[in-house]
This record gives structure tokens, sequence and C-alpha cells, in this order.
């Protein structure tokens, strides 16, 4: 015992407190790398704000509130006019038809592959989904102007009016000479392009469900349907709609596919099957010769899809919490 | 030593474990074989739950107690690559039959799991909700039935006043009565428990060990256990199981005190398990 006390005094005492302050300093490095990460999200955030709002400054102080109701796109009439009523309604029809057709198909995906789908085809589907995601925009925006537009033109359009032809609403939604470039071909190629977002996050989500809850479910007698509904859905809730979020983002600011096939046109239609176009459709094909009031009416418009997405995003979350309540939690 | 042990478990044998008569059979069980894929899991098990009796199963982790509990409701059915052979009665209809309405089969034999599965729904729509699955019936005969399964599942006095509140939100023991709870709303015949008490504290536990006792009364019940006191306290026959086979099927009381076979000695005086 005391040869090993020895040893110990030989090697001096162990200064507890200094190795402690060493880590100390480490800690404090931690917290501030970390802490100015998250905060340098609040200043780009702002940033962009800001620069949007100055650019946007003249437009603003042209036409004021009339920019919101004013159909009318004429940056080179004398005075020009400028309204924002046409790319906020394709902006707002096309994401919403969009989602209407990739909510039910992408959950219908995710249930598939994770409670119906034999072993054997859930890798190739899986796959294909990803692929989905990583083909660029572009590419959909070509498909959709060669492939996609003439069916919808030649094919679907006069099957839709055909069959809702004197139908008050609906046979104006659907009627109307064919176009190859329409909102309803961008809501569709939106819904392609959205697709894998929804589904992906809800396999992944799905995924969380314990299995013992399914069976406690199956166990009482519930068909796979009545699993999927009434257990699955609800337990990942909050993941789907995070999802869904997700993909009504980019479905509200997607550009390039959008600016191919949308048709550019800044007045309102009836139908879905007429042209039209998007804010970011518009600010991309504008932009680049664009100046002056012109050019700020475009960054106003950038701004106001800003302010867009932020309301739709916020509105789902408020939902959310509304179901949360209903549910009793 | 062996035989202290033996004695302690049979002083905590429930009184009203003396051999009952024997009653009808309720599930015959004939030549149970069971596979994972190409593991044999289940090997030739014979025996019946008597109607109105409980049945525990015990033995080591691994001995197939539980595979055998998930055939009597064919809820191995989920998942691909695992199959029964053999014969398995409930009354009159064969469970392994291929065209058997599942649903049905699910209904009229219930199940309670180790873990509380409460579904992420209010507490009154957990029990309305396997109701619904087989029943239309007015708000109001609802509401008589959910409390009548609640009280039938030792819950109703504690969630009366919160019957809109979470399921989840409830405490795990009370999550376990919800879901016994749960189970007997649907009126089964059979109710099979897995380990339901290995996440519950020893006064819950308690609690529901004693629902077992009174369910016994209108329904025919099996439980898997590791807990062999529990075993003793709430079965009138027990099946010791060991590496996929019955090794012994008795009334509990004999069992405990004078198994015939050496492994179901070994084990209820602790030597390995």
């Amino acid at each position: 015992m005391a040869v090993q006390s020895d040893i110990v005094d030989d090697v001096g005492p162990y200064d507890r407190a200094k190795a402690l302050s060493a880590f100390k300093l480490g800690d404090v490095t931690f917290y501030w790398i970390t802490r100015l990460s998250a905060i340098s999200v609040l200043l780009i955030l702002g940033g962009i704000i800001i620069s949007l709002i100055v650019g946007a400054f003249p437009a603003m102080k042209e036409f004021g509130f009339a920019f919101l109701w004013t159909q009318r796109w004429a940056p080179s009439a004398d005075p020009p006019v400028l309204g924002a009523l046409g790319p906020m309604y394709g902006t707002l029809v096309t994401s919403f038809i969009a989602m209407l057709i990739a909510i039910p198909v992408g959950l219908g995906i995710a249930i598939f592959l994770t409670e119906l789908c034999p072993q054997w085809l859930r890798r190739p589907i899986g796959m294909a989904i990803e692929l989905l995601a990583g083909i660029p925009s572009i590419i959909y925006g070509m498909w959709g102007f060669f492939v996609l537009g003439p069916f919808l033109a030649n094919t679907f359009q006069p099957f839709m009016i055909k069959i809702f032809d004197g139908v008050p609403v609906l046979g104006a939604i659907f009627a109307g000479p064919p176009s190859y470039l329409s909102l309803f071909n961008a809501a569709l190629i939106l819904s392609i392009m959205v697709l894998p977002f929804i589904t992906s996050i809800s396999v992944d989500v799905f995924k969380t469900v314990p299995p013992v809850l399914k069976e406690a479910a199956y166990g009482v007698g519930c068909t796979t349907w009545e699993v999927v509904r009434s257990v699955v859905i609800p337990y990942t809730r909050v993941g789907i709609i995070g999802g869904v979020m997700l993909a009504l983002g980019r479905a509200l600011g997607e550009t390039m596919a959008v600016t191919f096939i949308i048709g550019n046109s800044f007045r309102i239609s009836s139908s879905i099957f007429a042209p039209g176009t998007t804010i970011s459709a518009a600010i991309a094909s504008e932009f680049a010769e664009s100046d002056g009031l012109h050019q700020s009416g475009l960054i106003l418009l950038g701004l106001l899809l800003f302010v867009l997405t932020f309301f739709v995003l916020s509105g789902a979350r408020l939902m959310l919490m509304r179901l949360d309540k209903k549910a009793g939690k | 030593m062996s035989e202290m042990s033996v004695s302690v478990s049979t002083a905590s044998v429930h009184p009203g474990s003396q051999p009952l008569p024997e009653a009808p059979a309720k599930v015959t069980v004939r030549n149970l074989n069971f596979y994972y894929g190409e593991h044999h899991a289940l090997k030739n098990i014979n025996l019946t739950l008597g109607a109105n009796r409980v049945t525990a199963f015990i033995g080591p982790s691994g001995c197939g107690k539980s595979t055998l509990l998930r055939i009597f409701n064919r809820m191995y059915d989920l998942y691909p690559g695992q199959r029964a052979t053999g014969q398995l009665m409930l009354d009159q209809t064969n469970i392994l039959d291929p065209k058997l309405d599942l649903n049905l089969l699910r209904a009229r034999v219930g199940m309670v799991f180790q873990k509380p599965t409460p579904f992420p729904m209010t507490i009154y729509e957990n029990i309305a909700f396997g109701i619904r699955l087989y029943e239309k019936i007015s708000k109001s005969e609802m509401d008589g039935r959910v409390e009548k399964a609640l009280r039938g599942g030792a819950l109703w006095n504690e969630v009366k006043d919160k019957l809109n509140a979470s399921g989840l939100s409830l405490s795990g023991g009370q999550q376990q009565r919800l879901c016994i709870a749960r189970t007997v709303a649907v009126r089964p015949e059979v109710i099979l428990f897995d380990e339901p008490c290995s996440a519950l504290d020893p006064i819950s536990t308690a609690k529901v060990e004693e629902l077992i006792q009174e369910l016994s009364e209108d329904y025919t019940i099996a439980i898997v256990t590791h807990n062999m006191q529990q075993a003793a306290r709430v079965s009138d026959k027990t099946a010791f199981m060991y590496l996929g086979e019955l090794i012994e099927f008795d009334d509990t009381s004999k069992i405990f005190t004078s198994p015939t076979d050496r492994r179901t000695q070994d084990y209820i005086t602790g030597r390995f398990g």
C-alpha cells in the first residue's frame, strides 16, 4: 500500500480542476459554434427579406395594394401597369391541383410499400421513387411540353369537355380551346415532382409505427385498410403533414418545369386547360430583360411568393395544432 | 435446496387452483408444428384449453410459448415465411383453415400484448373503435357498451371524467387495462395474454391479475408469463414448454408441487431459465 502511494506522489497530484477547465473551454466553444450556426439562419432569412423589400420598394410605392388585385400586366405600357393577380392565382391553383393529386397517390404508394407490398417488389418501387426525385426539373418541363401537353390537349381535354359539357362550374373549368401549355399541364408535372417527397417521408414515418400497435389493431379484427386509417395514419399524422408541407413548399416555388409548360399568360381564365403563369415562372421568364419599375415589380412578386408560402405553411401548421386538440392531446 | 424453492412456490398457489372439474374443451391443439422459415419452432404440440379456465404457458425465453399464443389468432399470418401445420380447433372452427375470415377469428380470439398498445385516439374511441368494426349501434348504446367495457377492465372509475383524453395520456398500468377493456368490448370467446404485466409495476400487476381471474368467469384465457408466481396465482392449468416442445401440461397446483418431468422441476425451482 505504502509503495503505491509513493508512486502517485512522484507523478504529482492529479489536477482535476485544471482538467475540467479544459473541458469547460471546449464546451463554451462548442456552445458558441452551434449558437452562431443557428443565428446565421435568422440573419440570412432577414437579409433576404430586407433586400427583397428594398428592391420591391419602387413598385410598392407606384402601385400600392392595387398590385394585389390588378390582373393587367403591361410593363411597356405608358404609364406601365403591373398586377400580381394572375401569377398569384396561377401559383395557388397549380399547387392546389398538384397536391390534390400527389397527396392521395403519394400516401397510397407509401401504404402499399410498407403494408402490402411483397418483399421482392419493395426495392424496385422504392428505387423508382428515389429516381423520380433525382430527375432535374428541366427534364420534367420538356416531357410536359412534348408528351403530356399534346396528350392533354388532344385526348384528355376533349374527353373531359364531353363529360362535363353543360354542367355548371365544372363545365367552365374544363372548357376552352385545346392548348399544349396550360395550368393543368403544369399542375400535373408538379404533382409528379412532389410525389417523391410525400412518398418517401410517409414511408419513413410509417416505418416508425410499432409493429405491436399494428398487431393490436389486427388483433381486434381490423382489416389492413382499417389499421392504416385508424392507427397508422393518426399515429404518423405529424410526419405526414410535414412531408406534405415540404411538397407544398416545393410546388409553390418550382420554376423551371413550370415556366416551360404553363404558357406565361397573365390573364386569368376559368378553365384549367388555359395557359396561365405562376409567380416564379413570371419572374424567370421576364427578369433577364427587365429594368427599372418592371424589375422592381418582379421583385415585389418574389416578395409576394415569400409571403404566400409563409401563410400557406403556417396555415398547415395551424391545422395540425387543431387536429392535435381534436385527438385529445 | 430445490425442495425449499418448490415449497415457496406452493405457498403462493391460489386457493382456486385446487383441481377444478375438467372443463369442456374450447381450443384443441393436435400435432401442431410451427416454422419460422426453415426454423422448426414448435414441435408436435398437443393440448386443450378448457372453457372458462385460465391456462398459463411458462418456460425459458425462446421456448415457443409466445409463438404458440400467436397461432391461436393467426397473428403470424402478418409475416411472410411463417407457417403452421397440424390441427387447431376453436370449438368447431379450424383456425388453420387458409380460407378462414381472419377478422372474424380475431374478434373471437382477442389478444393483449406485452406492452400497452392504446390506439392514437381518445379513451372512448379506443373502446368504441373495436365495437364499431362489427356492430352498428346508436350513440347511447355505444356509451353503455364503452362504460361496460371500461368497468370490465376495472378502469371506469379512474377515467369516467376524461373519456375524451388521449389513451396515451394514461399511466402504463391504466393503458394496459384500457387494452384489456378494448379486447373485452369486442366480446371475444378467448383472450390471449402475452406477458401482460412485464412492463407494469407491482400494484398494476396485481390489478391486472385480479382482472384476469374475474374475466375467466366469462372467457377462456391463455396467458404467457415469465413470472412463475404469476402463473401459480392466476391459472388453473399450466403448460411448461422447453425448446419448442410441450414438456408438461397439468393442473397448476400439480405442476408447481409435484411435476413429473425433471426439466419442469428444474425450471420452476430456478435451476435454469
